[in-house]
């Protein structure tokens, strides 16, 4: 079972809880949301406890987070956008502490599964939607309408444009899902082969080092993934955010 | 071996639900698929994932919002607070050590100004009484020169009028021991005189 690479994102449950038949078991991967909460809350909180003013190792990772996300949003979305500051920094937290606890055998890999980060990337589209057209009205349509595109093409771009913003969801939770999943599955497939191999003599223990040099390389691009998918996803949201704020300005 | 069966079992295990496990080898596959689906497609979970998901994520936003954001934007703004007021501190004391510096410098060209001017009094005084000196000395040397020039006039006069007295007595003593008589003083005074006009 060991060997099986989909086995890995089995949902298992742990305390079984049914309400009016449906059903919200606590699962394993119901802990992993609640560790991820707990290792990255509990990181920011204990790091920047003492308030420094200079800081210290933990302190200065913490601000160097703040600072990218701010300086990330600031530029995506303009100073009007700092107010979506906590969501921005939640979703990337979170997102990115997901996917590195993912790293560490054993662990569950919560942003593998698809409803997770469909629920994220509606989160975004839904906090996109609510306040383009609580702040702007009907001009938030006005996204779906470039300016300085002639009458005749107008039609066939407001399609366009209608399905790209429909799209975003989509593209947004299955490039982060998909990325785990496959890694994951490129990573077990890869120590599977490392130790059936290693199970059939001299030869195999010989052949058995390549995709352990694999295994390892994918590790180190595994992590690469882990933060560069959580980079994606909050810079995307800053952009789609940025649509809110100014729907006419593209 | 075992990986190759494994991954072959899950591939149609994936596409088709309801495969059955090939073999008895593979009953527990099947078994924790859920009925074969794959696991991040099996929307039994659905309900209790989302469910945890908004709880554990709502709170942690919450923190981030309540807790976290503004301790750090708090300490950032600190510390910008604190080197803005240390850069104007800063600022301060440099225009203060300009001032101070320029201060120094119109105090150290006034000193010099003023030792120049001490210098070019002491060296027009000393000028001045080295003249007055000078003009005293060379009026005493003068004095005593015209002094001195009167008393060589006078030993000249005194000396040339014992001139006619020796030579006189010289005259009487020489014309005594050439012809043995006394010549009478006045003819030897005259003579004397005769010869002193002649010199």
């Amino acid at each position: 079972m060991a060997n099986d690479p989909i086995h890995q994102f089995q949902i298992s449950k742990i305390v079984p809880i049914e309400i009016g038949g449906i059903d919200f078991s606590f699962t394993n991967a119901s802990l992993f949301m609640v560790a991820t909460v707990a290792c990255a809350a509990g990181f920011l909180y204990f790091a920047t406890s003492q308030r420094g003013l200079i800081p210290g190792r933990a302190q200065s990772v913490a601000e160097m987070s703040y600072e990218f996300i701010a300086g990330m949003l600031r530029e995506g979305a303009g100073s009007s956008g700092m107010k979506f500051f906590p969501l921005v920094f939640s979703l990337f937290m979170f997102v990115l502490t997901a996917n590195l606890l993912g790293m560490f055998p054993y662990f569950y890999t919560i942003t593998s599964q698809i409803i997770v980060t469909f629920a994220l990337a509606l989160l975004v589209i839904g906090t996109v939607l609510v306040y383009g057209f609580y702040k702007h009205g009907l001009h938030f349509l006005q996204l779906f309408v470039p300016s300085g595109v002639p009458g005749a093409l107008l039609p066939l771009v407001i399609a366009i444009e209608v399905i790209s913003f429909l799209s975003r969801p989509v593209s947004l939770s299955v490039r982060l899902f998909a990325n785990m999943l496959a890694g994951h599955i490129t990573l077990k497939v890869f120590a599977g082969f490392v130790a059936s191999l290693g199970t059939m003599g001299a030869l195999g223990i010989g052949g058995a080092v390549l995709p352990l040099i694999m295994t390892v390389a994918l590790t180190g691009l595994e992590f690469l993934v882990a933060f560069l998918q959580a980079y994606v996803f909050a810079v995307l949201t800053c952009m789609y955010l940025n649509d809110a704020i100014h729907p006419g300005g593209h | 071996m075992f990986v190759t069966s494994a991954y072959a079992q899950t591939a149609p295990a994936a596409t088709d639900p309801h495969a059955a496990p090939a073999g008895g080898a593979h009953t527990e596959t099947g078994a924790d698929h859920g009925g074969g689906t794959f696991p991040p497609f099996d929307a039994t979970h659905f309900s209790s994932q989302l469910l945890w998901l908004v709880i554990t994520f709502g709170l942690f936003y919450l923190l981030m919002k309540k807790v976290i954001v503004p301790r750090v934007g708090g300490i950032l703004e600190h510390r910008h607070d604190r080197i803005a007021q240390d850069l104007d501190e800063a600022a301060r004391l440099k225009a203060e050590a300009d001032a101070a510096v320029e201060t120094y410098e119109r105090e150290l060209a006034a000193a010099r100004s003023k030792g120049h001017k001490i210098a070019e009094t002491a060296r027009e005084a000393a000028k001045t009484k080295a003249a007055a000196d000078r003009t005293a000395i060379e009026a005493e040397l003068a004095d005593k020169l015209a002094a001195a020039e009167t008393r060589i006039g006078e030993i000249k006069a005194k000396a040339f009028a014992e001139v006619g007295q020796i030579a006189e007595d010289t005259a009487t003593a020489i014309v005594d021991q050439l012809i043995g008589a006394k010549a009478s003083g006045d003819d030897i005074k005259a003579a004397v005189a005769a010869a002193k006009t002649e010199a």
